[in-house]
């Protein structure tokens, strides 16, 4: 019976590995790989030849191979402190056990192990904060820039504001988020670090115009025979929201998120340096503070991370705007 | 048979563009319709015959007069008074299906049940021969198949009066006079009113039963009216060569270039089907083919 099986599966195999070599073969990789290997290589070399003409205080400037252990490093720590903490947790485990043993109704306490966060956690924690920031954004960007869109009135009256606080760097905001935020959030069991909420506001404070300015051009630019369809139609407004304008404006709306996106994950890393949220802009700026021999490399390896990340980020977006896209024949770049 | 079933009084619109004084596109339209009328509008590019039309349909405002369909005024664009668009203005997004789904569930939410709604929607596309369709989007099917779901959903809103802004103008010759015919039919059978605009004279007289021509912008009006006296059925084949309606289409052509010749060398650009017979399918035009929206389409079949 199995065997059966594998003899028809074996034909479609073949047929599979075929295509695969056919879609691999030496002169296509050959244009598709050679082009940015080359770069990549060039790059890394001029990258090392300057890096070796430049001292700093903090002893030479990084190259490739410096950055390559310090990566290492950063891994090693990352290892060394998870085994840290599964360590302290199994003490307090075993001390409570004990404890609980001896006397059932004995108080035992339960504590969270408050290591030093380690890079992984520190990018993890920029993810969580750009991601609120921006969807906090989001959630008035798109509503306001569709009404916006629909109505020129309420565009006049709105444009200006946008004109004026769309060029305002996150530092600016920064100290008055910071001082309303010290003011208006004073719960006793706080559910969010307030250097947490000071970067995601400033962060949706910066990643707000992108999307709210192309959702009301995409609005404002549907097709007016759609439109009158539409009004022929007598759809509701929100039925002609949900039928006609959102779908319509899709490709805009989405270019408007992706741009926010790539605005937000830039002005987190300031946002995180100056409001010490423990993301990848407070290592930055510890490392920089600490002023080891290690500094520099370290940071270059947060750089390359901020990076690859926003590079990441970007991807994610354009993959979610194929998905809900209606027309699956656009080319999306 | 109400004879005054759809009314336009004393129509006229200016339109603000921007200069010191507003454009006056029309002036002083009076027509009279009668309840199952087929009524052609025709005149050249630019003499407001779309504007007669957008403002029968509430898309636009008369500046002065006003339209009244069976005894009440027209404000705003609604249902009873449903338009077939040049560019058919399916939704890209909804299949064939759905986009007629649009309409009937909207006009029909309080009547119809659902399983009553789904077998009305089926069914006008059944009329107008769409029922292989159903699921496709509308990128997927040819201009002429498009043109025909956008008359589905039409005359699924079951208006009183339907408007056609020149329906047929964006389709090859051979697409036109099927759908020409498809039109004939389904308004001998649901006796609809209908007004449509058209720049294609043969298309005008095989299908109405008065022509209106309107003469040249700005400011402009109702020029003449000529009532097609053809029995029906008509029959394309048979009345290219009809004395009486070689008649009637010369006398429209001489309206159209004789007395209201082509105003401007700007407007003679643009596409005026009349002297193309219908019936005279060339070659090239012959295969339905793929069209993406284009309006172009129109000044090809003409040249």
């Amino acid at each position: 019976m199995a065997e059966s099986v594998v003899a028809e599966a074996q034909p479609v195999m073949d047929q599979r590995f075929e295509q695969i070599m056919e879609r691999i073969n030496p002169q296509r990789l050959l244009k598709v790989v050679l082009p940015p290997l080359l770069g990549i290589i060039v790059f890394l070399g001029v990258w090392q030849a300057a890096a070796e003409r430049i001292d700093t205080s903090l002893g030479q400037f990084p190259g490739p191979v410096q950055v390559w252990e310090q990566v290492e490093n950063l891994a090693g720590e990352h290892v060394r402190a998870r085994e840290k903490e599964a360590a302290f947790y199994e003490r307090q485990e075993a001390r409570n056990a004990k404890k609980l043993a001896a006397n059932p109704d004995a108080e035992v306490k339960w504590r969270d192990y408050t290591g030093k966060p380690v890079f992984l956690d520190q990018i993890w924690t920029s993810l969580v904060t750009v991601a609120a920031g921006f969807v906090l954004a989001n959630l008035v960007a798109i509503p306001l820039g569709i009404v916006c869109g629909l109505s020129s009135g309420i565009y006049k009256a709105v444009n200006p504001i946008i004109q004026v606080f769309k060029p305002v760097s996150p530092l600016a905001w920064l100290p008055l988020v910071t001082m309303v935020v010290s003011a208006t959030y004073t719960s006793e069991d706080p559910m969010f670090d307030k250097s947490f909420l000071n970067s995601a506001i400033t962060v949706a404070l910066c990643c707000l115009w992108p999307t709210l300015i192309n959702t009301t051009v995409g609005v404002a630019g549907i097709d007016r025979d759609l439109v009158n369809a539409s009004r022929v139609m007598s759809l509701s407004p929100t039925l002609h929201v949900r039928k006609i304008v959102l779908p319509a404006s899709m490709p805009m709306i989405f270019t408007g998120l992706r741009l926010s996106l790539a605005t937000g994950w830039m002005v987190l890393i300031a946002a995180e340096m100056l409001a010490q949220n423990p993301g990848l802009g407070k290592f930055v700026w510890d490392e920089f503070q600490n002023g080891s021999s290690d500094s520099l490399g370290r940071i270059m390896v947060a750089v390359l991370a901020i990076g690859f990340i926003g590079f990441a980020l970007d991807r994610t977006m354009l993959a979610l705007q194929g998905r809900f896209n209606w027309d699956k024949q656009a080319v999306l770049r | 048979m109400n004879a005054n079933y759809l009314e336009l009084t004393g129509v006229g619109i200016e339109f603000d563009t921007g200069g010191k004084t507003p454009f006056r596109a029309l002036q002083n339209v009076n027509l009279k319709i009668a309840e199952g009328e087929f009524v052609s509008l025709i005149g050249h590019s630019g003499c407001g015959k779309s504007t007669v039309l957008n403002i029968i349909a509430g898309l636009h405002q008369a500046t002065e007069g006003g339209v009244i369909l069976e005894g009440r005024e027209v404000v705003r664009p609604g249902p009873d008074r449903a338009v077939v668009f040049q560019n058919h203005s399916l939704m890209p997004w909804l299949t064939v299906y759905d986009n007629v789904a649009l309409a009937v569930d909207q006009v029909f939410r309080k009547s119809k049940t659902r399983a009553e709604r789904r077998e009305w929607i089926e069914h006008n596309l059944e009329l107008v021969n769409m029922s292989h369709a159903l699921h496709k989007l509308p990128a997927e099917i040819s201009g002429g198949m498009k043109q025909r779901v956008g008359i589905a959903r039409c005359l699924a809103m079951q208006p009183k009066v339907v408007l056609m802004d020149e329906p047929f103008g964006a389709l090859d010759a051979l697409t036109r006079a099927q759908l020409q015919d498809s039109l004939m039919q389904i308004q001998a059978d649901l006796g609809n009113t209908v007004v449509m605009i058209t720049h294609d004279v043969d298309e005008a007289v095989l299908l109405s039963d008065r022509i209106v021509m309107m003469s040249n912008g700005p400011a402009a009006t109702i020029g003449e009216i000529l009532t097609i006296d053809l029995p029906r059925p008509r029959d394309r084949l048979g009345l290219a060569e009809d004395p009486h309606f070689v008649h009637l289409r010369h006398q429209v052509l001489e309206f159209l270039y004789a007395r209201h010749g082509t105003p401007t060398a700007q407007e003679s650009a643009a596409p005026v089907g009349g002297p193309t017979p219908v019936t005279d399918v060339s070659p090239v035009a012959a295969p339905a083919r793929q069209e993406s929206t284009g309006s172009a389409e129109g000044g090809s079949e003409a040249a």
